[in-house]
């Protein structure tokens, strides 16, 4: 395990690394657009890494609080789903991590996410979509490759370099609105000027604007091309933590079949999701703007597995894709971890799923679910005061 | 005075490398130990469900008596079981009468139909999971443990406070899958 986190760590600084030059070049272009002089283009650097700095600090200090506040996640006890704490518990057992806060985003839209600065502070959070979707082993599946997430520390990565982004982002846009309104105002006081600044100036200028595109475009095909590479990771971690690649598999081919968008997605976020929420249908996924590797990919490599250890994922994955492994080398020590059989639980029909998907959804909006003796199941809501509630059909009362 | 001097010095290295010695397998066993009660606790759990279960099946399957004493008595054997190897073994009956009377639970729909069966029955399946789970991480704790008290030169310390060698907490290879637990459709 403790391989991956090293070599996940050398991933992530060089890639964070490659991202701060993004961002000071990024700073330089734009100060000697302003004067000629270097000192600016340092000064330039010195303001975009202070921006960079300040989000930072904001992240660290609070950011899985801020992303699970924008994917509206609501936090969950174990009587509104019993199962999906059940198996957190028995992904923590198996990872040896401590139990992650539980949530549960109240959207039909299938998907899941894992955030936190570190194993002691992770939160895992789920949709209803997905969870009335999903049977055991695939629950545990879905859970097992958060459960790797936070596991190889890519809960960290993925917010310090989701903010590193977000800063170039943000100095690029203010820039070409800066220049855009700047170039209008100036037409009427051009003739004030000196026109001295000469066409050194000028080229200074265009440079700057040019970078100023191209940067962002360039950070985000750096944070998704790792972001990809994290993916197949956890999924070889999912396979090893449940024996079972199989649950995982027919998981993510549950959420392919899923059109509709997660609502409280955005670029920024996609890469924390287990699969991408802002796919659209029809869309290719194996180019190079994607968050996450083609589904089919994933699910066929899985299925290829001949046990459940990283040397099983990675010769699968040698076989399928015909790439080089995304698993570290030196992760690959021999060892032989067996394939569980099934578990017995089967799939709901549609129809149920709905069902259930609804029921979870009032569940999470704190609704209080009271079984009558006659079989009937009443949703009490939660403004509801009193302590009884007759039941409707038998008229036997029951307590709330 | 020189030799006496140089005779001090041994002392106290050899001093301070039996105490390092001493403190990581007293690591060690502490960490052997917190496994274990990670297991115990599951197991525990595994006890304390049982009644309810057999309880709620009863009013359902008045002809399976065999099969429902089958599960209690081996309930209560795996309980009285002292140490780890014969906590094992004990489990691994009980996890075959469970695994019988779950079988048997299929022929019941109307039991299979019951909301507070079927939330025991989650328990019972996540509880033998969670027991597998911590089984694999003791026993990589005693592998650790008592490879260290029989290398060399830990063997020496290990014999001279008397640290004993760990069982293993293995079940039978066929009683090692986890009961079948249908929720069928």
């Amino acid at each position: 395990m403790w391989e991956q986190i090293r070599a996940n760590k050398r991933n992530s600084i060089l890639l964070l690394a490659l991202m701060a030059t993004v961002l000071a070049l990024l700073g330089w272009f734009i100060g000697r657009a302003f004067s000629p002089d270097p000192a600016a283009g340092l000064f330039g650097i010195v303001i975009a890494l202070f921006v960079w700095m300040i989000l930072a600090m904001v992240s660290f200090a609070g950011g899985d609080a801020i992303f699970l506040a924008a994917s509206k996640a609501t936090p969950v006890t174990k009587d509104v789903h019993p199962q999906l704490f059940n198996v957190v518990e028995e992904m923590a057992i198996a990872a040896q991590l401590p139990m992650p806060k539980i949530y549960i985003i109240n959207d039909p839209a299938p998907n899941a996410f894992a955030t936190g600065r570190n194993p002691q502070k992770a939160s895992v959070a789920i949709t209803a979509g997905l969870l009335g979707r999903l049977n055991r082993d695939e629950l545990q599946g879905v859970i097992a490759h958060e459960m790797s997430h936070i596991l190889h520390r890519d809960i960290l990565f993925v917010t310090v370099a989701g903010v590193m982004l977000g800063a170039i982002v943000l100095i690029s846009e203010i820039f070409l609105r800066g220049m855009f309104f700047s170039s209008m105002s100036r037409r009427y006081s051009s003739r004030s000027r000196s026109s001295g600044g000469g066409q050194a100036q000028a080229i200074m200028l265009v440079v700057a604007i040019i970078a100023a595109i191209l940067a962002p475009i360039m950070a985000t095909l750096l944070y998704f091309a790792l972001s990809r590479k994290r993916e197949y990771l956890a999924d070889a971690g999912a396979a090893r933590l449940t024996r079972y690649p199989e649950g995982l598999a027919s998981a993510l081919e549950k959420l392919s079949q899923n059109t509709t968008p997660l609502s409280v997605a955005n670029k920024v976020t996609a890469p924390m999701y287990i699969v991408n929420p802002l796919q659209k249908k029809g869309m290719k996924l194996s180019d190079l703007t994607s968050t996450h590797p083609p589904i089919s990919e994933r699910v066929r490599v899985l299925r290829g597995m001949a046990g459940a250890s990283f040397a099983d994922y990675s010769e699968a994955f040698r076989k399928t894709t015909k790439h080089s492994t995304p698993i570290p080398s030196s992760a690959l020590k021999d060892e032989a971890v067996q394939i569980r059989s099934a578990g017995s639980q089967k799939s709901a029909d549609s129809k149920k799923q709905i069902r259930d998907i609804g029921d979870i959804m009032q569940k999470t909006a704190g609704f209080h679910f009271v079984n009558c003796s006659c079989g009937l199941k009443m949703k009490v809501p939660p403004n509801y005061k009193a302590h009884q509630v007759k039941c409707p059909r038998c008229g036997k009362i029951s307590a709330v | 005075m020189n030799i006496l001097l140089v005779l001090i010095v041994i002392v106290i290295l050899l001093v301070v490398f039996i105490v390092g010695i001493y403190n990581a397998l007293v690591r060690l066993r502490n960490q052997v130990q917190n496994a274990w009660s990670q297991i115990d606790v599951q197991l525990k759990r595994r006890h304390d469900l049982i009644p309810n279960l057999i309880e709620t099946a009863k009013g359902y399957m008045q002809h399976e008596r065999g099969t429902l004493e089958a599960v209690t008595n081996a309930r209560s054997q795996a309980m009285g079981a002292k140490g780890v190897a014969e906590s094992a073994k004990a489990e691994g009956v009980l996890g075959k009468a469970l695994s019988k009377f779950l079988l048997t639970v299929e022929a019941y729909p109307d039991l299979k139909a019951n909301q507070n069966f079927l939330a025991l029955q989650e328990e019972l399946s996540s509880t033998e999971n969670k027991i597998a789970f911590s089984r694999q991480a003791y026993n990589d704790q005693v592998l650790f443990f008592n490879n260290k008290i029989q290398m060399f030169p830990s063997n020496i310390v290990a014999g001279m406070f008397n640290f004993a060698k760990r069982d293993y907490f293995e079940i039978d290879t066929a009683e090692k899958a986890v009961p079948k637990v249908s929720f069928g459709n």
